[in-house]
């Protein structure tokens, strides 16, 4: 039966060669290879139960009075917005559990790109010939980062809405077009309401997804043309052979499972744990604010940044030209996005290693770059944690204030700390291999002389 | 009993009983600041009416008074009130030393000799803590209930503790430091009078800032303003009426009674508040959200590839 | 010749139908197989079908709970059972992937690095294409010019965005002189009700609320705290001040007022903090920052008291509200 379908098909777009090619095209073995999927699986989840959102949400901002079913809102004023979000989380069946699996799985998204980020940095996986797949894999990431918090804010309700106001004073605090920008986005002064909302609505639902769909597409076709790469694991891989296990039996079930383990695991947060509950939060005003507001886990590196700056505008005359919240808010991702891009170029440079390269490193391989990537990253940590330094006050009363002098302090000297720490373990763990290597080689000698001595 | 006490006796039970009011009852007569220490006191309203009220305000006084001494001799059935006597006790062996003979407080910049050292005991400690005059039953009754006071450490945020003094004992010294000067009572909430919604608005306007929106607690420069799962109804109107620590002090007139029962009620509400989505992590949001998405989520999912990844072993082929 | 009974009939019949429910094991046998065979796993199939089985058991459970009404924790039942039946059916795959499935590690080239041959053609059919054109800078000069000025032409609509030249609507507030402070359900705020160490928040009345400039904190100080700049000179009214409620760092509300009850045992003096990055400004000085991140200080604005005791505007702000961008020091909001 399936002969007679492929037969069908392939008269009518002559694509058995295509088909029987991907069918055994072949994928290394490891576990790592995987997170960039459970991304991909996160991202099929977000526009499934998205679309499902788009029928029950509004983006209007009209001010509406609330009468619905939970009590403490009755009679508040609001946007239709929060109340089509109030409404979806307590009167449409099944729409709070679409709605939290929509938002644990922006999360999960983020996460898995970061895990697989981190996995291809210390892989070497960048290398020549797949920068141009590694910075499709940035700018989603990019675009991961603004989708989320787009997201998050549209349902308008005091957190996401403080978040938005600090999102506009980034966006201000550009020098010489910082309030231009803000006009241009906002359509004039925060909150610039009506059209604003209208257009957070479409860049979610539809530009920036198309935007990351067509990168994904892009990133894959790029990943399938050029093979994935592999490690080293024995004989048979080399740099011109690659080892595998095909498509189609091996990896089609494998590749299906982890599809469902991801909706599995997502639905069963989306059901058992409460996200943004936005009906505890109320809705946003400009003049209401609420302690411990934070953003989404994937912010809160640039919440820490906006934390650890200390006091000043840069002005000069009368002409202010850098606005405090440009250094955390811009500067800071600014830089380590930079970093990120141009990090195939400059290692090019200081390695001089201009090959093309299809096997990976292990990270104790290339001690160079796991120290620098582990020291970046340490830096990178470290303000995220800071973000969240109230939070640690409330919890086991250690000052706030000694917590950012701390952290102030620790950005700075850890990094080159840790990076020295993992230059020296990965050296260490590939001098223990060539003990271990010349030891089993004397062993193995030492056995085969005894056995040579026994025969003769 | 002098003049002037007998005056504020009558001007204490007036102003309970509502007799006297206006613009006057909300001042508060809470004297910490130099400033207002130095300020003359106001005289007693009585003596400015015409003395046909006079007369009947004396009447209603004397029957006040003989109820207020009726109340004085522990009756079966009725609660007993403090016994200001064994208050007195009790403030001398507990609270003296910070709190200064009959409440007159410590409020002057310590000696540079302070602490427990080598050669120094440990009995001279920093002395310093507010009077205790006219803060009334509200703010005694407070303290001691949470256990705020005793404070283990002079200059650090009173926090709620284990309460060390029986409930006699409690209401003793409540007793005692009341009739230090004339102050407001223990308030008596009605939260069931209370809008749940009005009472989620006003707590966002006033309090959430610092409290946070679920009253899960938050910070404010060199402070914490603690969770409020613990607080009583009582408590939380004493609080609002006292401002403690660095909390602002929101008198009858910036909110009233009602206001106060609506924000009590929500408070109540915020400690089990709708978590129909499920584990609510806390009512604080994105933090720990994030650690369940790393944690919980990405870990598992990781988990399940290295299961899927696992697929030849080393020597099979 | 005998007839063929029924029976018999029956027989054939189902020996063909036999034959034919099977017929891949004998074609199998006769080629090389391109995918390897591997043995046998009854109890995997047994597990996997035993997966399925649950997932078919949680799936249908999720459609019955959806169809329950008013279900206590509808939201938790819903999403175990999806959430289970998708494990589930997770579970069989893998299971499948192990046991089931024959997992082969082939080899296979590497595609080739690059293809010099197919690149020197385009190459050439790129260069011999132009064999007509003589003036070649001058035209991808022309075309350069009619390309890039067509992009910003292109472009050039989104400026209808918002007012990307005209900032003029950042110094603007809805408060004038005279204009009354009223509370949130509008009733204008009367001096003697401004209580020290409480905080009030306030409009101007009849103004949009949600306006950055809308919004203004209340707070009395004693007149000897006061310790205001010569700028700031009459601000104060009867030891009441009042300032932007937008904090000037990121703008968020300063709903935080620090008010120490008892001043010698006190983290600071009375100070209005921002709860988002916990920028602190000083009510008795104008507004200076003491601690966070804001680099500018909060705009103050100016009170008077009329004669039936309400809180006015005095004017203006001293500063323009909101957070800091490249002209706010460049002049005061619109008077």
């Amino acid at each position: 039966m399936i002969r007679r379908l492929v037969r069908a098909l392939d008269q009518r777009s002559g694509s058995a060669p295509f088909i029987r090619k991907t069918l055994r095209y072949l994928f290394p073995d490891h576990w790592s290879f995987l997170l960039g999927e459970v991304a991909l699986y996160a991202f099929v989840i977000l526009v499934a139960t998205g679309v499902y959102l788009t029928l029950f949400y509004t983006d209007g901002t009209t001010d509406v009075v609330y009468h619905g079913s939970y009590v403490p809102l009755q009679g508040q004023h609001m946007t239709e917005a929060y109340r089509s979000v109030v409404n979806i989380s307590f009167s449409v069946k099944a729409g709070l559990l679409i709605r939290q699996t929509h938002h644990w799985a922006a999360d999960v998204f983020v996460a898995a790109i970061t895990l697989h980020m981190l996995r291809v940095f210390f892989t070497g996986a960048y290398r020549k010939p797949r920068e141009l797949t590694y910075w499709l894999g940035l700018t989603m990431l990019l675009a991961a980062l603004l989708e989320g918090y787009l997201g998050y804010s549209l349902a308008d309700d005091l957190l996401s809405g403080m978040g938005l106001a600090i999102g506009n004073a980034v966006a201000l605090s550009i020098p010489f077009v910082g309030a231009n920008l803000g006009a241009l986005i906002w359509g004039g002064p925060f909150p610039g309401k009506h059209e604003f909302f209208a257009r957070m609505y479409v860049a979610h639902v539809f530009l920036l997804p198309v935007l990351i769909a067509t990168l994904l597409a892009v990133h894959l076709l790029l990943v399938a043309l050029r093979h994935h790469t592999q490690f080293k694991r024995g004989p048979r891989e080399t740099e011109r052979k690659i080892v595998g296990v095909p498509t189609f039996p091996g990896q089609t079930p494998r590749s299906l499972g982890l599809f469902f383990a991801v909706a599995g695991v997502l639905f069963l947060l989306g059901g058992l744990a409460q996200i943004n509950p936005i009906w505890l939060w109320g809705p946003f005003h400009t003049f209401s604010s609420t302690n411990g507001a934070q953003p989404d886990w994937y912010l809160g590196w640039l919440i820490g940044a906006l934390r650890l700056v200390p006091s000043f505008d840069l002005v000069i005359g009368g002409y202010t030209l850098v606005p405090n919240p440009f250094w955390g808010g811009a500067a800071f991702p600014l830089i380590v996005f930079t970093f990120l891009y141009l990090w195939p170029w400059l290692e090019r440079r200081w390695s001089g290693d201009d090959a093309f390269h299809n096997l990976l490193d292990r990270p104790r391989d290339a001690p160079g770059r796991t120290a620098i990537g582990v020291g970046f990253f340490t830096w990178v940590f470290l303000v995220f944690v800071a973000g969240s330094a109230d939070r640690i006050d409330v919890l086991f009363n250690i000052s706030y204030t000694s917590q950012i002098w701390a952290y102030r302090v620790a950005a700075l000297a850890a990094p080159p700390i840790t990076a020295f720490i993992a230059y020296r373990v990965c050296r260490e763990l590939q001098a223990g291999e060539i003990v271990e290597r010349e030891r089993t080689r004397a062993e193995r000698e030492a056995v085969a002389a005894r056995r040579g001595a026994e025969t003769a | 009993m002098t003049r002037g006490a007998l005056r504020t006796r009558i001007r204490m039970m007036l102003r309970r009983r509502g007799a006297i009011g206006g613009a006057k009852q909300g001042r508060r007569e809470r004297q910490y600041w130099p400033e207002v220490l130095a300020r003359p006191r106001t005289p007693p309203r009585v003596a400015e009416r015409g003395p046909g009220a006079q007369r009947l305000i004396l009447i209603r006084v004397l029957g006040a008074a003989a109820a207020a001494a009726a109340l004085l001799v522990p009756s079966a059935g009725a609660a007993p009130p403090g016994d200001v006597a064994r208050g007195k006790h009790l403030y001398g062996e507990y609270c003296i030393a910070c709190h200064g003979a009959a409440g007159s407080g410590v409020t002057h910049p310590p000696s540079a000799r302070i602490g427990a050292a080598p050669g120094r005991a440990q009995t001279q400690q920093r002395r310093l803590a507010p009077s205790l005059r006219g803060v009334g039953a509200l703010a005694a009754d407070f303290y001691l209930r949470t256990g705020y006071m005793p404070l283990s450490r002079i200059g650090i945020q009173p926090r709620r503790s284990r309460v060390l003094f029986s409930e006699a004992q409690i209401r003793a010294l409540v007793a005692y430091v009341a009739s230090l000067g004339p102050g407001p009572p223990i308030p008596r909430p009605q939260p069931q009078r209370g809008s749940l919604s009005e009472g989620l608005r006003l707590f966002t306007d006033h309090c959430a800032g610092c409290h946070q929106v679920v009253a899960e607690g938050g910070y404010v420069t060199g402070a914490v303003a603690p969770p409020l799962e613990q607080a009583t109804p009582t408590q939380i109107a004493q609080a609002v009426r006292i401002g403690p620590y660095v909390m602002p002090t929101f008198s009858r007139q910036a909110i009233s009674d009602r206001r106060l029962d609506s924000i009590i009620a929500y408070v109540q509400y915020a400690k089990h508040p709708d978590d129909r989505g499920g584990w609510a992590l806390g009512h604080i949001g994105p933090v720990p959200e994030g650690l369940v998405a790393w944690l919980i989520a990405t870990a598992a999912l990781v988990a399940v590839c290295v299961v899927i990844g696992e697929r030849v072993r080393r020597g099979e082929g | 010749m005998a007839r063929a009974r029924p029976k018999d009939v029956l027989v054939a019949a189902l020996t063909l139908l036999a034959a034919r429910l099977q017929p891949g094991r004998r074609r199998r046998r006769m080629r090389e197989l391109t995918v390897p065979a591997g043995p046998p796993s009854p109890g995997a199939e047994l597990l996997v079908l035993g997966l399925l089985a649950a997932a078919t058991i949680c799936a249908v459970a999720f459609i019955v709970v959806y169809a329950l009404d008013r279900l206590p924790g509808q939201t938790q039942l819903l999403g175990l059972s999806i959430g289970l039946a998708f494990l589930c059916i997770a579970a069989a795959f893998v299971v499948a992937a192990k046991r089931l499935v024959v997992s082969e590690q082939n080899e296979d080239d590497y595609p080739a690095e690059e293809h010099p041959e197919e690149q020197e053609t385009i190459g050439e059919v790129v260069e011999d294409s132009g064999s007509r054109l003589t003036r070649k800078r001058l035209l991808t000069l022309g075309a350069a010019a009619a390309g890039g000025s067509l992009g910003l032409a292109l472009i050039t609509p989104a400026v209808s965005l918002g007012p990307v030249f005209d900032t003029s609507s950042f110094y603007g507030t809805p408060w004038r002189r005279g204009r009354r402070l009223v509370d949130e359900n509008g009733r204008p705020y009367h001096a003697s009700e401004i209580e020290e160490s409480a905080l009030y928040t306030a409009f101007p009345q009849g103004a949009d609320r949600e306006e950055l400039g809308s919004s203004v904190v209340l707070v009395r100080l004693p007149p000897a705290a006061l310790d205001l700049p010569h700028a700031n000179a009459g601000y104060a009214a009867d030891g009441i001040v009042a300032y932007s409620k937008i904090c000037t760092h990121a703008g968020c509300a300063i709903s935080l007022y620090r008010t120490p009850l008892f001043p010698p045992a006190s983290p600071g003096p009375p100070a209005l903090v921002c709860p988002c990055h916990y920028s602190t400004f000083d009510p008795a000085t104008a507004g200076t920052v003491l601690f966070g991140p804001a680099g500018r200080k909060l705009p103050m604005l100016p009170l008077l008291i009329d004669g039936r005791g309400d809180l006015r505007a005095a004017g203006n702000f001293d500063e323009p509200v909101g957070p800091s961008w490249w002209g706010v020091r460049l002049r005061g909001p619109n008077p």
